[in-house]
């Protein structure tokens, strides 16, 4: 265990490298993918994994208590609840 | 029943409860980021319903570029990484480390803003304004040139819709104006730690200053994937 005045940390170089790789590839998949749906998938995935990193390690959302992990999903559900409403109305230029 | 509600089981559950003095702080914090998250979950969902919409978007990679915004990516992620840094140094009891991963983290803000403005002001002098833009278009989205006036457009051309301006400088001021404020909100905690403000025992401050600088990178990695690259 961690001695006197000295805590344990999360390896933060190994997300950073994680961090770093994700972004290179992404930067790389609108080169290499061009088609929408796959390429779009993979970005989304992309950013979504590097989001959760920096919340789970960096922002330490691993290692805390539920109530916080509880309010920054709230408006994540909010977001995509908005997005699936204003999505009907976008969509109408691919329908007629 | 009363078995069970001795005050030394109070004891425990207020131990446990999130709502310990040390936390009210943290707490607070996230519920600002919770509501802040909103704000930009707002203006991403109404960028992308806009764009879906719109039969005359510009692929983003083309008319904005990429290679600057992947190096400004880079940098926050790397001032994400001395926060933390900072953070840890004050846990261990390292104050003139703490001092220096923070002055390092606010140089990493410092210089994002500048290469943020150096790419608004590129990109104002090639005509694309808050309003309109002067992209020329073909079908699927490519920039094919320029548009001045009296200018003929070919066959198969349009000029590119004037909300990808709208909401590119909307979004990104959006996030720009929050690094700004990050920048003065960690020069603040910067000179209490240089003042020996925090302690091993108490680095409070500084946790609650690394929450809002890595939720600005945290936005960034998204704003970067929806506005730039898809």
């Amino acid at each position: 265990m961690a001695g006197n005045g000295t805590h344990e940390h999360p390896n933060y170089m190994l997300i950073f490298w994680w961090l770093l790789g994700l972004t290179i590839l992404e930067v790389a998949v609108p080169m290499v993918i061009t088609a929408p749906v796959p390429k779009i998938a993979l970005l989304v995935s992309m950013a979504v994994a590097k989001a959760a990193l920096v919340a789970l390690y960096f922002m330490h959302l691993r290692f805390e208590k539920k109530l916080l992990g509880i309010i920054a999903l709230t408006p994540m559900i909010i977001c995509a609840f908005l997005l699936f409403m204003l999505m009907p109305d976008s969509s109408w230029r691919w329908i007629g | 029943m009363s078995q069970v509600a001795t005050v030394g089981h109070g004891a425990v559950d207020s131990y446990e409860s999130p709502l310990t003095p040390e936390s009210w702080g943290k707490l607070g914090m996230w519920i600002f980021l919770a509501g802040d998250a909103m704000s930009f979950g707002a203006l991403l969902a109404t960028y992308g319903a806009l764009r879906f919409g719109a039969s005359n978007w510009p692929n983003p990679a083309e008319a904005l570029g990429i290679t600057l915004t992947a190096g400004m990516t880079f940098l926050l992620i790397c001032s994400s990484v001395t926060m933390v840094k900072a953070l840890a140094a004050m846990q261990d009891g390292d104050q003139p480390a703490c001092v220096r991963f923070l002055a390092m983290t606010i140089a990493g803000g410092v210089i994002f803003l500048g290469l943020q403005a150096y790419e608004w002001t590129h990109l104002i002098n090639h005509g694309m304004l808050l309003a309109e833009n002067n992209f020329i278009i073909d079908a699927t989205g490519s920039v094919v040139g320029h548009y001045h006036e009296g200018k003929e457009l070919a066959a198969g051309q349009m000029r590119a819709s004037g909300l990808f301006g709208t909401t590119f400088y909307m979004t990104t001021g959006f996030h720009g104006m929050h690094v700004f404020s990050g920048v003065v909100y960690l020069t603040v905690v910067m000179l209490k730690a240089m003042r020996g403000g925090y302690t091993p025992e108490d680095t409070n401050g500084i946790e609650l200053v690394g929450l809002y600088w890595h939720f600005v990178d945290l936005v960034w990695i998204l704003v970067f994937t929806f506005v730039y690259l898809v």
